[in-house]
Formats: C-alpha cells, sequence, structure tokens
C-alpha cells in the first residue's frame, strides 16, 4: 500500500527531522507576533540524479541532495526572508526571526489553522531515479551514442545526458494554506558534432517530463532525439550565411514557442505590472497582438515539465487565459502581487528552491491553434525566413524587446523552402511583433520537455508550445546584406 | 543559522569524508564552500526586501581506479557525508573505465594557498543597508524628471570560504567576500519606457563608489537611452563598451577550453601559434592580485594558480587546461579548473574612450547585447544590441532592436584599437574595443 502522498512529504520533511504541526504553528505565530500581512514556510527536499556520456563512455555520474526550509514575512510590498539548510526547531526559529524583522513588533496575530488541502495530482508521486537501474540507464544513454554514431558517419562526437530529480514541498502558510507535492522531473539529451572537408556543426535534441525513467524506453524516444540531433547538425553542414534585416519569417510549431515566452510571457508577470514596469502594464482588455491569436500559461496538463500541482505557494495551479483574440486578459499571479493588485492568485507562484523567494512565473505557455496549413504560410512568402527550430531567448520587458536565436532555418524563395542558412538573432519588439502576426497555423504542438526560464538568477522548469505561425517582419540578424 | 562561518568545521568536515574513502580504498576529492550576507534592497523611497543569506555546498567526487562518481549534500552530519561517499562510490561502479580520469597531480597543488587579501567584513546590518539602498534609489529618482519608475536599488554584501581537500593529503582554503550597489530605473512613458542600471563592486567596502554616484548614474544611462531611432542594415564599425567587451574574452576562453579542444568542438582547434589578433595585442591572467575580484590561489581542483599569457605579440600561446583535459591532450594542467582569474586585455597603445569615438568617425557603439549567439564551434556570432550611433566621433542618438553578425575569427583579427578605460568590476577585464567592421541588422 502506497502512503497518501502528503503523509509521506511530511515524515520525510518534518517528522525525520523531529518536527510536528505544534513546531509549525509556533513559527507561524512567531512570524505573527510582528505587524506583518501574512507568511509562509517552504520546506524542501530534492534529490538529483545525472549521468553523462562523451567519447562512447559514460565518464560522469552524481547524485545530490538538498534540503532546508526558507521562511518569508510578507508587510504590504515588503518581503522580510530567510533560511536554513538544516531543518528543526531551531533554525526555524532563527530563520522566522530574521524573516519577521522586515516589520516592528505589533500585536500577536492569530492565524487560520492550517487544513491539508489536496489537489488533483498531475503527475505520479514518483522517485524518478529509482525507476530504472543504473545499469539500464547507461545502456540508454549508450544507445543514443550508438543510434547517432549509425545514422551519418560524419557524426564524430556524441554528448549524452540523463538526469531525474525527485522534490518533495511542504507549503505552510498563516493564510491557513498547507500544501505538498511530490514532483518528479526527467530528462534526456542528446548532442553531437558532425564534421565534413574540416567544418563542423553542432546540434542537440532531447526531451522530459515529471514520469517515469521508463518512458525514455517505451516510447523509444532515445532513438528519436539521437537522429534529430544529427538531422539538424547535418543540415547546419550546408547551411550559407543567413539574411541581414527585416524580412517576413515564419515559424515551426513546438519549441518555436520560446518567441511567446520572451515577447509576451514575462511581460506579463505580475510582479512588472504591479510595479509598471511592463511594456504591457495597464493593458488589460486593450488589443496587444493580432486578432489571431490566444495565449495561455497552462499549468495543469498532466506529465508535463511546466506542470505543477500546487504552485510553490500552495495555490493550485490554472489554465489561464492571457491574451484572447488579440486582448489582453490576465497577467500572471503569486499571492504576494495577486492581493496588492487586487485580483486572484493564479497559481503561478514559483521559486527555485527554499533559498529563493516565490515570484510570478510560467509554466507551460503556449498559443492556440489557427486555421491554415503550414504550407500556406510558407507559399504566403515571396523573400524570407523559415525557422523550424531555435535555441534560446531574452526580453526587456522594459522597452519590450525581445531576441530569440534560430538554431535551424531556410530561406524561403517564391514560396518555396530552399537554402538552409546559419544560426541567426532575431530581434523584434514584444507588442509590435505580436501584432505583425499574419497566419496561424492548425498543427499546435507543445515543446518535448526541455525548457528553463530564467529570471532574477533564479530557474524554473517550463514548457513553451505553438502552431506555425507566420510574422509579417521581424529582424533577422544574419551577416549577408 | 550561524552568523560566521566556520572555516576549522568544513577543513575537519573534508578529513572527515577523505578519511572515510580512505577506508573504502577510493581516492577522493571534497570542494567545500559556505557563505553568509545580506541582500537589501529598496523600492519608491521604501525598503521591499531584506534577504538574509546561508549556502553551503559539500561536494566529493570519488575515483575507484579510473573510474569516477560524484555526490553532494548541504548536511554535513557524518550519516549525512557517508551517504554520499557510498552513492559517489557506487556511481564509480557504474561508470565507464576512463584512463584520463583522476586525481590532479600532486605536485601541482598549492600547498601553501597565498593569502590574497580577498576578505574585507564590511560591518553593515539590515538597518544600514536599507538606508543606503533607499539614498541611492532617491538620487537616481530625483536626478530628472525623465526618471518616471524604479525597479529599485540593492545592496549586497557576502563572505565565503571555499576549502579544498583531496587524498593527497591536501586541505587549502580561502576566504574571500564582495560587496555591491545596484540601481535599475526606468526613463520615459508607457510604449516609450527605457531602463538601464548601474552598479559598484570591490572586495573592500570603503573602496566602493557612494550610494548616490550610483543612483545618478543609472539615472543618466536610462535617460540617454530614450528615443531610439531605428537605422538601415549594413556593415560598419562597431565600439564594443569596456562591459560588452568582456565577453568577447570570454567566447576566446570557451574556444580554447581544453575540452572544446580535445571534443574538436572549437574554431580555434590546431591554433596555438597562430596569429588570430593584431600583433600589438596581449591577453594576460593574473590570479594573485591582492584584492582584486577574480583573485584565487588555487583553482577549482586545487592546482596553484599562475600568471600566464595567453595570447601574445596577438598569437595564441596555448590552451586552457584542468587535469583531466589535459591528460587527454597529453600536458600539464594549467590550473583552470573553473575558469580563468583576473583574464584582461592589455594593448601596447591603449587610447581614452573619446579616442576610439574619434576613431571609429561613423558607426555603432554598443552598450547592451541580448541573447546567447556566439558558437564556439564554428565562431559564428549574431546578437541583438542597443547603443549608440556614431558620426564625426559623435554620439548623435540611441539605437535599439539592431543586430550584430559576424564571425569571432573575422572579429578578432579586425579590433583596430583598445580602450584603457578596464572595467575592474569582473574577473574578466576589458576596456571599449572597436572592431573595424560587422554586419548590423536593423530595418
Amino acid at each position: 500500500m502506497i502512503k497518501n502522498s502528503h503523509e509521506q512529504v511530511t515524515q520525510a520533511l518534518l517528522s525525520s527531522n523531529g518536527l510536528n504541526d505544534a513546531h509549525l504553528d509556533k513559527a507561524l505565530a512567531s512570524l505573527l507576533s510582528h505587524s506583518i500581512d501574512g507568511g509562509d514556510l517552504y520546506f524542501q527536499l530534492s534529490q538529483h540524479e545525472s549521468w553523462a556520456l562523451e567519447d562512447g563512455i559514460v565518464k560522469n555520474g552524481s547524485f545530490n541532495i538538498d534540503q532546508g526550509v526558507g521562511v518569508r514575512a510578507i508587510s504590504g510590498e515588503k518581503t522580510g526572508f530567510s533560511y536554513a539548510e538544516n531543518i528543526s526547531d531551531d533554525a526555524l526559529f532563527s530563520a522566522t526571526k530574521a524573516a519577521r524583522s522586515i516589520a516592528k513588533v505589533g500585536q500577536q496575530q492569530s492565524h487560520k489553522i492550517l487544513a491539508a488541502k489536496s489537489s488533483p495530482a498531475l503527475y505520479q508521486a514518483i522517485n524518478p531515479i529509482d525507476t530504472l537501474s543504473d545499469k539500464e540507464k547507461i545502456a540508454l544513454l549508450e544507445k543514443a551514442d550508438a543510434v547517432a554514431r549509425a545514422e551519418d558517419s560524419r557524426v564524430k562526437q556524441v554528448f549524452a545526458n540523463l538526469s531525474s530529480v525527485y522534490e518533495q514541498v511542504l507549503v505552510v502558510a498563516t493564510d491557513g494554506t498547507l500544501a505538498s507535492d511530490i514532483r518528479p522531473l526527467v530528462r534526456l539529451n542528446v548532442s553531437v558534432i558532425v564534421e565534413e572537408n574540416g567544418r563542423r556543426e553542432q546540434a542537440s535534441s532531447g526531451g522530459g517530463g515529471r514520469y517515469s525513467l521508463q518512458n525514455f524506453i517505451d516510447e523509444d524516444s532515445v532513438v528519436a532525439y539521437a537522429k534529430e540531433a544529427v538531422r539538424q547538425a547535418l543540415v547546419n553542414l550546408q547551411a550559407i550565411p543567413a539574411p541581414a534585416g527585416a524580412m517576413p519569417i515564419v515559424l515551426g510549431s513546438g519549441w518555436p514557442g520560446v518567441l511567446l515566452h520572451e515577447a509576451v510571457g514575462h511581460g506579463l508577470e505580475g510582479d512588472f505590472n504591479r510595479k509598471g514596469s511592463s511594456t504591457y502594464s495597464g493593458c488589460i482588455g486593450q488589443q496587444v497582438a493580432s486578432p489571431l491569436v490566444t495565449v495561455v500559461d497552462n499549468g495543469t496538463i498532466e506529465n508535463r515539465r511546466g506542470s505543477l500541482s500546487v504552485d510553490d505557494e500552495g495555490t493550485p495551479t490554472q489554465n489561464n487565459v492571457l491574451i484572447e483574440n488579440g486582448v489582453l486578459k490576465n497577467y500572471m499571479q503569486d499571492k504576494m502581487n495577486a492581493k496588492l493588485m487586487g485580483v486572484a492568485p493564479t497559481g503561478n507562484g514559483r521559486r527555485e528552491s527554499y533559498a529563493h523567494l516565490p515570484m510570478p512565473r510560467m509554466t507551460n505557455t503556449y498559443m492556440l491553434a489557427g486555421d491554415s496549413e503550414q504550407a500556406e504560410l510558407i507559399a504566403s512568402v515571396d523573400k524570407g525566413i523559415y525557422a523550424a527550430n531555435f535555441g534560446g531567448g531574452q526580453v526587456d520587458i522594459t522597452s519590450g524587446k525581445f531576441v530569440f536565436s534560430a538554431s535551424e532555418a531556410y530561406l524561403i524563395e517564391n514560396g518555396k523552402i530552399t537554402t538552409p542558412v546559419k544560426g541567426a538573432t532575431l530581434i523584434g519588439n514584444g507588442p509590435d511583433v505580436m501584432n505583425k502576426i499574419s497566419m496561424v497555423g492548425n498543427d499546435l504542438a507543445l515543446d518535448t520537455g526541455v525548457g528553463v526560464c530564467g529570471k532574477e538568477g533564479q530557474s524554473v522548469p517550463v514548457g513553451v508550445g505553438q502552431p506555425s505561425l507566420k510574422i509579417d517582419e521581424i529582424t533577422v540578424g544574419g551577416t549577408a546584406l | 543559522m550561524s552568523n560566521e562561518i566556520n572555516a576549522a568545521l568544513i577543513k575537519e568536515r573534508i578529513e572527515f569524508a577523505l578519511d572515510i574513502a580512505k577506508k573504502n580504498n577510493v581516492e577522493a576529492e571534497v570542494s567545500a564552500s559556505e557563505s553568509i550576507g545580506l541582500s537589501a534592497s529598496a523600492r519608491m523611497g521604501d525598503v521591499e526586501t531584506v534577504e538574509f543569506n546561508n549556502d553551503r555546498s559539500f561536494s566529493i567526487t570519488v575515483y575507484k581506479g579510473t573510474q569516477k562518481g560524484a555526490a553532494s549534500t548541504n548536511d554535513l552530519h557524518d550519516e549525512a557525508i557517508e551517504k554520499a561517499i557510498k552513492a559517489a562510490s557506487s556511481i564509480a561502479g557504474f561508470t565507464g573505465e576512463d584512463k584520463y580520469a583522476g586525481l590532479p597531480d600532486k605536485d601541482l597543488l598549492a600547498w601553501e594557498a597565498k593569502d590574497l587579501d580577498l576578505d574585507h567584513p564590511w560591518d553593515i546590518d539590515s538597518e544600514k543597508a536599507i538606508a543606503l539602498a533607499i539614498e541611492c534609489e532617491d538620487a537616481a529618482r530625483n536626478y530628472d524628471a525623465e526618471i518616471s519608475n524604479s525597479e529599485g536599488a540593492a545592496v549586497n554584501s557576502h563572505r565565503g570560504v571555499v576549502v579544498l581537500g583531496n587524498s593527497h593529503g591536501f586541505v587549502q582554503s580561502y576566504s574571500g567576500g564582495r560587496h555591491s550597489i545596484s540601481c535599475s530605473v526606468i526613463a520615459g512613458q508607457a510604449d516609450a519606457m527605457q531602463r538601464d542600471y548601474a552598479y559598484t563592486l570591490n572586495r573592500i567596502s570603503t573602496q566602493l563608489n557612494s550610494a548616490a554616484e550610483v543612483g545618478e548614474e543609472a539615472a543618466r544611462k536610462a535617460i540617454k537611452r530614450l528615443n531610439p531611432q531605428a537605422i538601415k542594415s549594413q556593415e560598419v564599425p562597431i565600439l564594443f563598451s569596456n562591459e560588452m567587451a568582456r565577453s568577447l574574452l570570454g567566447s576566446l576562453m570557451s574556444a580554447i577550453n581544453g575540452r572544446s579542444i580535445y571534443h574538436k568542438a572549437s574554431f580555434l582547434l590546431d591554433s596555438v601559434g597562430e596569429q588570430l589578433f593584431p600583433e600589438w595585442l596581449n591577453v594576460v591572467e593574473q590570479p594573485h592580485l591582492k584584492q582584486a575580484i577574480g583573485s584565487s590561489a588555487f583553482d577549482g581542483e586545487g592546482t596553484a594558480t599562475q600568471d600566464r599569457s595567453w595570447i601574445e605579440g596577438g598569437k595564441l600561446q596555448g590552451y586552457m587546461l584542468d587535469s583531466y583535459s589535459a591528460r587527454q591532450l597529453g600536458e600539464k594542467t594549467t590550473g583552470n579548473a573553473g575558469g580563468t582569474r583576473n583574464l584582461e586585455l592589455q594593448a601596447s597603445n591603449m587610447a581614452s574612450f573619446d579616442d576610439l569615438l574619434h576613431e571609429m568617425q561613423t558607426g555603432f557603439y554598443v552598450t547592451e547585447m541580448m541573447g546567447s549567439g556566439a558558437n564556439t564551434v564554428t565562431g559564428d556570432y549574431s546578437r541583438g544590441a542597443a547603443g549608440y550611433w556614431v558620426e564625426n566621433g559623435v554620439i548623435q542618438h540611441a539605437v535599439d532592436e539592431v543586430t550584430i553578425a559576424g564571425n569571432l575569427r573575422d572579429m578578432y583579427k579586425d579590433i583596430v584599437a583598445v580602450g584603457n578605460d578596464i572595467d575592474l568590476r569582473s574577473s574578466t577585464r576589458s576596456g571599449s574595443v572597436l572592431i573595424s567592421k560587422m554586419t548590423l541588422a536593423g530595418k
């Protein structure tokens, strides 16, 4: 009989460290002896295992354990924060004392009675590290190497990485929140270097999610990733310099959705909009994109990398419509920013670990499908670029300028995809580019589960997705004038 | 939560771990660190956050002959360390035989780590830090009516210790601290907003710029970026600001990193001795500068660091190695596990920034870049950029939403002048750098 997962988390984070509900009560009461609006305790235990192959050998493996508790006190727009890596009554007391110093001593406030609420789990409460034996994990990486090398004799080097994270979290807050979550996360990545006539190119492919490592075997995704990495690298061997300047572009479906993450996603996070520092501040209800555009941030998709049953403040995640038919509907919120803006939290309060403060963050951000065939998008372009795949991106939320880097792209000439071009950075302004989306494909796809989003020094796993898109004009940063 | 770093305790824990490893007949390396600090930020004239930081790491690498495994824990109790060694040993039972794996050479270790004078505590508590942050942000917001909003100012003070030990009987440590004041403000309104930031960073708090200076600089920079104008795509000279020029050195070092070389994943493969830069240009590393931000007596595996010339007379002198990549290439480690320390671009005739503007005459002065568009395998380079358009050696107007592209091999050859305005706030130090031509993509 599997223990109820809340009991399992409580056992791992509290009981095994000699803590019980009375200690939590005491810590919350200690926070509330100062004039704060509220606060929370975030307990976390994470285990991370990874294996890495190069030169045909699994040379490196590592196993990391990190645990601790973060204590936060909020008073209006002020936050006090402290954390400790040992979970104990003493450590809780010191951290609580430090965090509450943000506000003056006040009349003792009472807190709501803690009651564990269960949210539907979006993934199994498994430890993915145990889902394959070490031998099987190594065999998986060796298969990636063998498949990639067998694919083409121009493959000179193969790197393969397998990573499994098992995270248990418990959130306790003065508003009565008591929530726990068991979060498995796995990822497999294959990267290759190909060489022909002295020219070398690199490409990578991979995926993962909140599931068992067994999935990589069952779905033979290791073969797919290895072949895809080789295919992209070989395409790049033939690439000519990319053009420079403003031109129409067709984006492929899936991972190119990193466009949305940068062009609108960050700009719709609640903290920036509360402070008025985003180019989208004060724009709710306004037309901010082409009417073809509907964008959601959906943390509730089963087993996805960006999904969470509850966010890091214990709020259940939601499917939030951000932009509907081009009109801005909602920002993404954590508890603090929701309160200050007078709206409800949206389940987007996330943090890298107990040692970091939560902020509004994305989960799985994607655009809904339109009704055009991808072929129609390509056929409509006289002279432009088809960007099938991308690396990462970056945005300045204040000016709205964003970049993303094509890793597989082709010229479109007279409505036809012709020659591959070298990777180039694309740059645009969020609102401009979103208004220049003139065709949306019917081929919505989510990425394979590789996204990592960075904000203020904190990294969290996310998902992106989109159908094929046509943007009438964006600046392509090639070298060919 | 302790308020003092206990280096002696960490050393004792490392000795304990090495002892357990010995009992288990494996060799081991332990890299540990602990840091404590305070971060306070203020926004719109009031405190926004106060964070008390206390971070610890304890990473163990185990070698069973030529098989390797690693584990880490942030719990330093006996059982946790024993468990980590067991986990690392178990992994080492599964990884493949790798004849290049193993501890660094004993005779190259920093047996007596030099004191580089890096640890200068700042006598500051959260109240003082908040007051300074508020002073900094006030200076920025009161600088000019164009400043419309703020992302706040922050004061940080952190101290830490790094301890490294291995089964050669080596255990050495160094302590260091860094303190900073930073500020980020917004100029302009609605869809014409521009943001910029400024910061001061030093190991000695009394050498920081004043909070007010930092605030005013952030405000000046944000205002200067208002009203950017479009420019057309063209081939132009590019002047990288000192802050941006650092990344050119960063790309060079990743391309000559031994790991990239033995994987044949670098555009600078087989380039030692080659004239990559103009003959008047040098790149040197000085890890032992007293009080400098990047200084360190030993590298990430305990090997003694040393002064080194990477580019001399424009020619590449050698590859950057740790003990593993050195063995792969049949060489000795250069003491660069974890990168370079105080890397600096130098030239025989360094110009003032104004001279560089004058020498460029007409071109693009880059003060910000976006995205990660430097490909170390091919040298291809394409990044988003913002900055200023320059004509007749005089800044004309702000520019944004453009890209600059080229190939690093060409860019290095095409450096025509280097500024004496060296930015010392980083472990990689450079003055502004003028490159004769790159492709700018705009409207």
